[in-house]
């Protein structure tokens, strides 16, 4: 061999998921057609790719912040596009969904540049240049801890540091089981973070109680690094649903301020208060499937009554409520229920608590940044019996909503959970 | 009202030792005095540490590439700051130097930031606030491989990917044993590069001759992941002595660019390391032990030699050659015998292959950026076990830059030197 590989540089090469990362390819030929290319293998075993196409310039430079991808997964100046435009691998299982389990370790995604405009066979082809690159949910120093309370399970996240810190409880979906990675990047923004599990395949059918939230809220206020009158509910999907519940109508928890993602304040159970399994069950009728046999669920909450009974009384929330939701979410009626939300506040005259991020063509998994899109999955209802769900969305603007609302949902916290009611700085020294 | 702490971000908070950080506080009170504060813990068990000072601007922020410290052990707006200017914790053993020796595992270092300003007693003190960084020599994907060729002692360094890389060979100077960080860092940034071992030591009875640095050099050349006429020799302070004989009389060895840092062409390495040393021994007498005990060697190769044996013929170099010193090296005499140096390639037509750069204020051990400054060192000569306490050099703040600036030189030069040539036509694999 007597030439030298190009040089392929992503910096940095080990950053927290929702930084921007800067790749570059330096001594190509000059002019030269080439692919950058990104592979992923998940801890299911799984593979996930994306590609750009690049032409170098008369250096044999490309940068992948500066110079537009003409072909591909992504197209066009995307410096993030080989994380957020990822998909499975041709001839990979349907319905998957790209989400870490073990928060301890990094996402590994090799970064690699081929010679020419490809579209298919990388792993048969040898790469010009290859450079792997880490991404972390946990900065250094963020402790992990299990929650040793009998009645609750849940994972508590730690910043370093003496604290107090303020806190966020976060509440997931229907999904269930235990959800680590939103806490863990949140924990490595300085909040403590705990994400709870309240259902789970194994005890899907089993009743939930509003008791069980107000313990876990009440942990987390009464950790010794936690300043107790600085905790928020964060809530996804159908854990939006509980967190407003709680809102409303907690006389134990009461949240500084609450992030809805993906959610409704719509009632869809015969009781108040109910599990997943429950919210399936009772509304199954009335969903629909479409063409490729996918479930289409949010219409089983459509249309929103104007009854108040049918729905939490948003009315009676004290504190600054965000809620983020996808224009084209076809999970849940987050657009919708927002747009219903927003009226009943102003009636009430509470409205000025209310921010709502509405996102066009995104769908309801609004993730952390970069992660990629994902437009329809499998959900296990219980340990055998499983849907296939649309969530909706299209993959570059879901991907703009997912990096846009995370910046925002960040800025909320901080400033309801840093700052008190005259906006100067809460802390006392 | 809460005691809400404010928040100190740092970012990246994993980065290369060679990479920049933005370290800022947010939600402090306004025109708060505060101290940034940076300890670690090295792996021989001592603390070190910088700190500086800061006032909160109006909405209670600091940002340290954007502010000016106004007091500590650096001033003024210098975002790595707490990286250079560490030092051994007061009470700590006199001579230390921080050279971190497993490099598979980050430097981990704790920045703090307290109220007011302070100047000790951190570690008793309660933080407002605190982060912790990890700085990597290793970028993800680098391997570290043991050279376990019998007649070549080192350590290989090589990047991700299905190469063929340009390479370099690492050689250190006369502390011996087998410095690996460099290599290391050199690797991240996409060369093969392996670290040598060689100066002899007790108990060490073979020499080290030419034919030593000749086989180390093939080993490297002849890696099936590097590209054989693309490698590099780079060497530091006695380890120039051993570049430079190289690349003028081996028959064998043909680098494609030449670095040295804090080295001299004087005593060419002809055959024998181990000769060589004995007649620098001849010269002890010249030594200097100031009145605070501490050596000066730079005496031992004054004054500059009029014997042509005694200087490497610099004017058969045929390769580029980066010649890097500091202006306050107090352990060689770089500056007279550099200006003797460029003297012999002006006469010989060769100087265009030359790119010299001094450095007022540093002193002999130009390192990696923001590794701090060692001005004094204990130091165990190899060959006798003989203790003493060296002065090497410089002045804190020069040197921090000179050790981020030349380095910013020597990867440059690397790259521009060591990747081929850009023609139109396509890489010859395709």
């Amino acid at each position: 061999m007597s030439r030298t590989c190009p040089l392929l540089t992503v910096q940095p090469s080990r950053g927290l998921v929702d930084e921007k990362f800067v790749i570059t390819v330096k001594h190509l030929p000059p002019k030269q057609e080439v692919t950058l290319y990104s592979l992923h293998e998940c801890e299911n075993g799984n593979f996930w790719e994306a590609f750009g196409h690049y032409v170098s310039d008369p250096q044999g430079a490309v940068s992948g912040t500066d110079d537009a991808s003409v072909g591909g997964t992504y197209e066009g100046i995307e410096p993030m596009g080989l994380l957020w435009s990822m998909r499975p691998v041709p001839g990979s299982k349907p319905g998957l969904r790209l989400r870490k389990k073990n928060v301890q370790t990094p996402v590994v995604v090799q970064i690699f540049v081929y010679m020419g405009h490809l579209n298919q066979g990388f792993r048969e082809q040898v790469a010009l240049a290859c450079s792997p690159v880490e991404r972390w949910y946990m900065a250094p120093g963020v402790q992990r801890v299990d929650v040793t309370d009998p009645l609750v399970r849940g994972t508590l996240f730690l910043p370093p540091g003496p604290g107090p810190f303020s806190a966020i409880l976060e509440i997931g979906g229907a999904g269930g089981g235990m959800v680590e990675y939103r806490s863990a990047i949140l924990a490595s923004h300085g909040f403590v973070s705990m994400t709870l599990e309240y259902h789970s395949a194994e005890t899907v059918k089993a009743d939930i109680h509003l008791l069980y939230f107000e313990k876990a809220f009440r942990i987390l206020q009464e950790h010794p690094l936690v300043a107790s009158e600085c905790v928020a509910l964060l809530g996804l999907s159908y854990g939006c649903y509980i967190s407003l519940y709680m809102a409303v109508h907690s006389e134990v928890a009461k949240p500084r301020c609450c992030v809805c993602i993906g959610g409704s304040h719509v009632k869809s159970t015969k009781t108040a208060f109910a599990p997943p399994w429950e919210f399936f069950k009772q509304n199954m009728s009335k969903m629909h499937i479409d063409k490729e046999n996918c479930v289409i669920w949010k219409d089983t909450l459509l249309p929103i009554s104007s009854d108040l009974d049918t729905k939490l009384d948003v009315r009676k929330i004290k504190c600054p409520l965000l809620l983020v939701n996808g224009l084209d979410d076809q999970g849940l009626p987050a657009a919708e229920s927002a747009e219903d939300m927003h009226m009943m506040m102003e009636k009430a005259g509470n409205s000025h608590l209310l921010t709502v991020l509405s996102y066009p063509e995104t769908g309801h998994l609004i993730e952390p940044p970069y992660s990629p899109h994902c437009r329809a999955s499998i959900l296990f209802l219980d340990s055998s019996l499983y849907m296939m769900m649309l969530w909706g969305g299209q993959s570059k603007p879901h991907a703009d909503a997912q990096e846009q609302s995370w910046r925002k949902i960040l800025e909320f916290l901080q400033q309801h959970l840093y700052y008190g009611k005259d906006s100067a700085p809460l802390s006392r020294l | 009202m809460s005691r809400i702490r404010p928040l100190l971000t740092v970012q990246p908070c994993r980065g290369l030792v060679d990479e920049k950080f933005q370290i800022s506080v947010k939600y402090l009170p306004p025109k708060q005095e505060v101290t940034l504060h940076s300890l670690l813990q090295s792996e021989d068990n001592n603390y070190w540490e910088a700190f500086g000072y800061y006032v909160s601007d109006a909405k209670g922020a600091v940002k340290v590439a954007e502010d000016a410290s106004v007091g500590g052990t650096y001033e003024g707006i210098e975002a790595m700051g707490l990286l250079w200017s560490m030092r051994p914790e007061p009470g700590s053993k006199p001579g230390l130097r921080l050279r971190k020796e497993n490099v598979e595992s980050p430097v981990v270092v704790q920045i703090s930031v307290y109220k007011g300003h302070l100047s000790q007693g951190f570690r008793k003190q309660v933080a407002l606030a605190c982060s912790t960084v990890e700085r990597w020599y290793m970028a993800p994907g680098v391997q570290r491989v043991d050279v376990t060729d019998p007649e070549v002692r080192g350590t290989l360094f090589l990047p991700p990917g299905p190469g063929p890389f340009p390479a370099v060979l690492d050689i250190w100077g006369g502390s011996g044993g087998l410095v690996e960080y460099r290599s290391a860092l050199l690797a991240s940034h996409g060369f093969a590069s392996m670290t040598l071992e060689y100066m002899p030591y007790e108990g060490r009875k073979s020499d080290v001759n030419m034919a030593y640095f000749e086989k180390a050099f093939g080993f490297l050349q002849e890696h099936f992941l590097v590209d054989s006429k693309s490698v590099a020799l780079l060497g530091l302070s006695f380890g120039c002595n051993v570049c430079l004989s190289m690349a003028v009389y081996s028959e064998v060895v043909q680098p494609k660019c030449c670095v040295c840092i804090s080295g001299t062409h004087l005593y060419p390495v002809k055959s024998s390391t181990l000769s060589v040393l004995k007649e620098l021994e001849k010269q002890t007498h010249k030594i200097h032990v100031d009145e605070k005990n501490r050596t000066i060697m730079k005496g031992i190769l004054l004054p500059v030699p009029t014997d042509p044996n005694l200087k490497t013929e610099v004017g058969k170099i045929k390769c580029p050659l980066l010649f890097i010193i500091g202006l306050d090296d107090e352990n060689w005499p770089v500056a007279e015998s550099m200006e003797d140096m460029q003297k012999m390639m002006e006469e010989a037509g060769n100087s265009h292959l030359l790119t010299a750069l001094s450095y007022p204020g540093a002193g002999h051990l130009i390192e990696i950026p923001y590794t701090p400054h060692c001005r004094t060192s204990r130091y165990i000569s190899p060959q006798h076990g003989k203790k003493m306490t060296l002065l090497w050099g410089g002045r804190t703040k020069p040197h921090a830059d000179a050790q981020e600036h030349s380095w910013g030189e020597i990867i440059e030069f690397l790259q521009k030197h060591l990747y081929s040539g850009m023609d139109p036509e396509p890489l010859s694999r395709m």
